[in-house]
């Protein structure tokens, strides 16, 4: 017993506080912040090298929904591309993740925002993941966005085991034909009105596996996600901030 | 010896790979694995003009070689081979995984029953959802299916028990839904870049065990050599990589158990070790953190002091907490001769890493065919006998000490002003093959390449150690509680994604 008191003890206060005011270590590879300066003429080093096809000339933007962020751009010669600490990145149209010169936060597209979240699911929230071709990594994440240190159930959200307890469905990876089946009866079985995530660079391009054969993105042709969160993985604070900017608890 | 004697990533000629006809390359592979040194480390094919060319890689441990040999199979010949899993049941995914991929058949083979469902596979008719599992017909046996979708935040699989009252008699293991086509993506991509970020993704909780061992395969071919130091940071990299899933995994074992105090003090403790990851390169899995030919983030004095800060904070309380946990009698009863895989059965399907060296087989790479700093460190492997649960969280603390060690020797031997830190590039020499072998966490991983004449990849194999281990679960479930299950499950913590590619 005593022991089991020592190490609650040492355990101390894992959780953090307040979540929607974290300083992450500058070299957390968060929201990219793009100069207004002009390029070097005929460079374009930063395209050649992004792994993804994130980054686009004239003017330069970086796609949130396509980057992996590996940071490799910045060797751009005038360094137009830098990258901050900022992680409340997530967003519910795919079009506001273009990042530019212009771009001071990613924000949300009011006109996309369904009322009926809020009034059904804005204090409580259970979701069942779907990983389709993922590779573990946002799963990861996710399970940390619930652990002692984020504690995401604080505000209501949680995982359940079941679709038939699930008020939404967050999904994971490339999406893969092998999984295409699992994906749409996971979401069918989830009952009205429902919600749909999409988590990583994977699930929201196709990621770096989005020129391979195997994958089978036509769920999202026909269903819209409610909410983008970049990332590969995105880190448990961009998780949480965009869920709860998707429930309407922080704007 | 007709098979050629090579080292981990050294690169070799592909013509001095021997071609053998296949009653010599059969006679010579089940020589060698007949003794218990040795064991298969990748077996593979692929398509050369002409017909398909076959590859078999061999691991002897006392040695600290590798011994390959390879033979061509004619493609207007459509006789079937004869099986060395006939012969050596250690072989039985890699002739399962050529028949799905190509079609060759495999005389004598107990069943060639899919691996992954790949989207290039030989029968188009075969597909996940068709598959005819294996079933027994008796009024006393149920079927329970689970997944592919299952209860937690994990990755999609499908597991079939045949159970008699509570008892499993068998388990079925069907994989395939985290099929990406990795492989084939290695070869479409064609810069360096691209492909150490697929490395990467191979699989995302073996970020530096499954880039190590990419990067190391193209140094070798690009005849690039790396300083110590980036060695060093590698190591380092792999065993903290080691420590955060001990950890993660050592607090999902006390999830299982109902030893809540345990697995929420693990999860903040594997935190400690993530977030070092973050303060070193900015991302919490390693990415961004091992480059071809080069350090991008190289150790300062400062991070080496915060790292052993981090290390020291964990230590004192994963010991008291760890200590609790293997002294409480409700999580020993639940952890205690469950999940028991032998030796023997272990030595028969060719299982690797942690799984292995808890039935008392020593097998782990950074022995016995050590790469980057491993090659000073002198490691010797940690290796229990019972081969139950409680062996697999065991090791799993006895390592992490070990890690603990190691990564406190190599910050002291690191060098902050000898790192190299500029963007190289990479260019392959034609016509070699090299053989890439790294022990990630969970266990070996082999990374196999060749080079056309052009020095473009020609080929590229990856196996995760899961290939072989998914099958120790299904042996070790046998006769257990169906309710053990994910307490079984949890102690191997398998890849689904690094089987699937």
């Amino acid at each position: 017993m005593i022991r089991t008191v020592k190490i609650v003890k040492h355990q101390g206060k894992q959780f953090i506080r307040d979540l929607q005011n974290v300083n992450l270590p500058d070299i957390h590879t968060g929201m990219p912040v793009i100069s207004a300066n002009p390029c070097k003429a005929g460079c374009s080093d930063c395209m050649d090298m992004c792994p993804v096809q994130a980054i686009n000339k004239e003017p330069v933007s970086i796609d949130l929904g396509r980057c992996v962020f590996c940071r490799e751009c910045i060797i751009c010669p005038e360094h137009i591309i830098t990258f901050s600490n900022h992680y409340k990145i997530a967003s519910n149209d795919t079009s506001l993740l273009m990042v530019t010169s212009e771009t001071s936060a990613i924000s949300f597209n009011p006109n996309f925002v369904r009322k009926e979240i809020k009034r059904v699911f804005g204090s409580s929230l259970k979701l069942r993941l779907v990983s389709d071709g993922s590779c573990n990594g946002c799963e990861l994440e996710l399970n940390a966005a619930d652990n002692v240190n984020f504690d995401m159930s604080r505000y209501g959200v949680e995982f359940v085991a079941s679709p038939r307890h699930a008020d939404g469905v967050v999904v994971t990876g490339p999406l893969v034909e092998n999984s295409v089946k699992a994906l749409e009866h996971t979401y069918e079985a989830v009952p009205h009105p429902k919600i749909l995530i999409a988590v990583g660079a994977c699930a929201i391009s196709g990621g770096i596996f989005s020129d391979s054969k195997a994958l089978n993105r036509s769920f999202f042709a026909k269903h819209k996600p409610d909410l983008y969160i970049p990332g590969c993985p995105p880190h448990p604070l961009t998780i949480i901030d965009g869920i709860l900017k998707m429930m309407s608890k922080v704007s | 010896m007709n098979f050629k004697v090579l080292e981990n990533n050294s690169a070799i000629p592909v013509q001095q790979l021997p071609e053998l006809s296949y009653d010599i390359f059969c006679e010579e592979v089940l020589s060698l694995l007949k003794k218990d040194q040795c064991h298969c480390l990748n077996y593979y094919a692929f398509p050369v003009p002409g017909g398909l060319k076959f590859v078999c890689c061999i691991a002897d441990d006392h040695e600290k070689k590798i011994v390959a040999g390879s033979f061509v199979k004619n493609s207007n010949d459509l006789t079937a081979l004869k099986s060395l899993t006939a012969k050596y049941y250690g072989m039985h995914v890699f002739e399962r995984e050529i028949h799905e991929q190509y079609g060759v058949g495999f005389e004598g083979h107990p069943w060639l029953k899919p691996v992954r469902f790949p989207f290039d596979k030989k029968d188009d008719a075969s597909h996940i959802g068709n598959y005819p599992f294996y079933g027994m017909e008796s009024h006393e046996l149920h079927e329970v299916g689970v997944g592919p979708i299952h209860a937690g935040i994990i990755e999609p699989g499908h597991f079939r028990f045949i159970c008699n009252g509570e008892k499993v008699l068998h388990l079925e293991i069907h994989l395939g839904y985290q099929h990406r086509g990795v492989e084939s993506l290695m070869l479409k991509k064609q810069r360096i870049l691209e492909q150490t970020i697929l490395a990467e993704s191979i699989a995302g909780d073996t970020v530096a065990g499954h880039n190590t061992a990419f990067v190391h395969a193209m140094e070798a071919l690009a005849g690039m050599t790396v300083p110590e130091n980036t060695q060093i940071a590698r190591t380092i990299a792999s065993e903290l990589e080691r420590m955060a899933m001990h950890t993660a995994d050592l607090s999902a074992l006390c999830t299982d158990v109902a030893y809540q105090l345990g697995s929420a003090v693990l999860q903040g403790l594997r935190t400690i070790i993530i977030n070092t990851f973050m303060i070193w390169c900015g991302n919490r899995f390693a990415r961004k953190l091992i480059r071809c030919g080069y350090e991008p983030y190289p150790l300062n004095d400062e991070l080496i002091t915060r790292i052993r800060q981090n290390l020291d904070a964990y230590e004192k309380r994963y010991t008291e907490v760890v200590n609790k946990m293997f002294d409480m009698p409700s999580v020993l009863a639940r952890f205690d001769s469950t999940g028991y895989v032998s030796r023997e059965q272990s030595r028969l399907i060719g299982t690797v890493g942690m799984a292995a060296r808890t039935t008392g087989i020593a097998r782990d790479l950074r022995q016995s065919h050590p790469y980057s700093y491993y090659k000073l460190l002198d490691h010797k492997p940690v290796v229990l006998e019972s081969g139950d649960v409680k062996a697999r969280a065991l090791l799993r603390d006895m390592e992490i000490m070990q890690s603990l060690d190691y990564i406190r020797k190599m910050l002291g031997h690191y060098k902050a002003d000898q790192s190299n830190n500029k963007i190289q590039s990479v260019s392959l020499n034609p016509s070699m093959f090299v053989v890439s072998l790294t022990e990630g966490w969970r266990g070996e991983i082999c990374h196999c390449a060749i080079t056309d004449d052009a020095g473009k990849l020609m080929h590229y194999k990856i196996k995760d150690p899961s290939l072989h281990n998914w099958f120790a679960l299904a042996l070790a479930v046998r006769n257990n509680d169906i309710s053990d299950f994910p307490v079984c499950n949890k102690s191997f913590n398998l890849s689904y994604c690094g089987y699937d590619l």
